[in-house]
């Protein structure tokens, strides 16, 4: 692996709090909440006790025409919507219009999913079921299939340096854009076009959260049931949208001009080898992964200023997490956890968050953890409350941890 | 046998829901491939509805020679019901 600079010259999102980088970001910054009431009556058919959601602010076929929409899941339209936001950001005109402006050989894509599509699955098992099966789509496998996000970004853009699509559930978006770096520092590719992708707010999947128990069902307060590090959290509010980046080799970038938001310096990506939901009790895989991403971007602990918290709103994750990052970094790093406001968008969370943390570092600001009113005690660490915080930051991480014991850190510094 | 011209436009129809062709776009000489840009994948919805507008049975080899809008009407029309 080279130690060739890898720099973000384009990001695109869209969220509960908006359908693009900018609305979610002022979101951010002005705390609003994007988690509503579901209006849909099946959580009381299935009697659910969860009824709240971070759904996307904008519907995806506001930007996708009705039939390209009919073939796509719903986690497919979000990935290339956020896509084209990150690829027109960067400045590249897309290959339908005029021509290509990345060597398609050099150039790949990385978007992790964490579910990917069961609501395609539902909907054409309830086909097979009632109409038998000529009703099933043929458009069942490529809707439902885990790369499918990145499969279609990689057709739109024309990428044919290689498609991968991480699946390491909450920690998808992050490890995304970590393949993304890696890909760019071995030489197998100029730009890499990285993230996550999540859509799939559905009964089986809040049913199966649920008896997890892993939910907030503070139903009767949408706006102030996520709540991070807050003593009275009692879980967390599942989401839907996607982030990604466009992430390029300095060299490339700098030969064309490029406007450059920062670089991802380093990166961390372990497993805890533990247990299949819960994080492994003294944060090991946690804090190495931070340790990797600080020792390859070659700073201190000390250098990290500012950490986006994993941090779902959930009663064992939320204090885990705080103890690692005092271990591994100290009780310095100002700290923010924007699933407070977003809601937990799953295999989209660590790309929409990577973008905050960048933006963090890019505008020297840090938007509050919303909902904290009262720290829980075991969080020994500065957690931003009430208001942004302004302040110069050269270098942030953004966690992300998953299901399956999968710990990923994304270490950003200055441009 | 059902009429042509009635075929013609129902199939335009099912064409312009799955594949997004203006239904006046869709006439007897074009092909479903090389003109309208159908893929495989949407030629299997459009028998599907196909055979439930019109009440006909479109087998997997039948399909395959169906090249043209106009192939399809015949076929529609030699073997409905």
């Amino acid at each position: 692996m080279s130690n060739t600079d890898v720099v973000i010259t384009g990001i695109g999102a869209t969220t509960p709090l908006g359908p693009d980088v900018t609305s979610t970001w002022d979101g951010l910054l002005a705390g609003r909440s994007g988690v509503r009431a579901l209006e849909t009556d099946w959580a009381e058919t299935y009697d659910l006790p969860v009824r709240i959601g971070a759904t996307l602010a904008e519907e995806p076929t506001e930007k996708i025409p009705r039939v390209r929409a009919r073939r796509l899941d719903r986690c497919e339209q979000v990935a290339l919507i956020a896509a084209w936001q990150a690829w027109e950001d960067a400045g590249f005109a897309l290959p339908s219009d005029d021509g290509e402006d990345v060597e398609p050989e050099r150039l790949g894509v990385s978007i992790g999913t964490g579910i990917g599509g069961p609501v395609t699955l539902l909907e054409q098992d309830d086909n097979l079921e009632q109409h038998g099966m000529r009703k099933v789509s043929p458009l069942t496998v490529p809707m439902l299939m885990p790369n499918g996000p990145a499969a279609h970004v990689g057709i739109e853009l024309r990428a044919r340096a290689g498609v991968h699509s991480p699946a390491s559930a909450c920690a998808s978006g992050a490890e995304g854009i970590a393949k993304a770096f890696d890909m760019i520092r071995s030489g197998k590719a100029d730009v890499v076009v990285a993230g996550g992708a999540e859509a799939c707010i559905h009964p089986i999947t809040i049913a199966g959260f649920a008896q997890a128990r892993t939910v907030s069902t503070r139903n009767d307060d949408p706006g102030r049931a996520s709540r991070p590090f807050d003593v009275d959290r009692d879980g967390f509010v599942l989401g839907e949208g996607a982030g990604v980046v466009v992430l390029e080799s300095a060299a490339h970038a700098e030969a064309r001009g490029a406007r450059v938001y920062g670089k991802v310096a380093g990166t961390g990506i372990t497993s805890d080898a533990y247990h299949i939901t819960g994080n492994h009790p003294d944060g090991i895989g946690q804090i190495a992964a931070m340790r990797q991403a600080i020792e390859q971007a070659g700073v201190t602990a000390r250098d990290v200023g500012h950490v986006n918290a994993h941090a779902t709103s959930t009663v064992v994750g939320d204090v885990g997490e705080a103890a690692a990052i005092h271990k591994a970094l100290g009780d310095h790093p100002v700290v923010t956890a924007p699933k407070s406001a977003l809601g937990h968008l799953v295999g989209g969370a660590g790309a929409v968050e990577g973008i905050a943390t960048l933006l963090s570092i890019y505008h020297g600001i840090v938007p509050a953890t919303l909902n904290l009113g009262e720290l829980d005690p075991k969080v020994e660490l500065d957690v931003v409350a009430g208001e942004p915080r302004k302040m110069e930051l050269s270098a942030a991480i953004s966690n992300s941890f998953g299901f399956g014991g999968h710990n990923t850190a994304l270490l950003f510094t200055a441009a | 046998m059902a009429d042509k011209t009635e075929l013609l436009t129902g199939l335009a129809e099912i064409v312009e829901e799955v594949a997004g062709v203006a239904k006046d776009d869709v006439t007897a000489e074009k092909s479903f491939v090389d003109d309208l840009d159908i893929d495989s994948l949407s030629m299997v919805e459009i028998a599907v509805q196909a055979e439930d507008r019109f009440g006909v049975k479109i087998p997997d080899d039948e399909l395959a020679n169906l090249k043209t809008v106009g192939d399809a009407v015949d076929y529609v029309a030699a073997n409905s019901k």
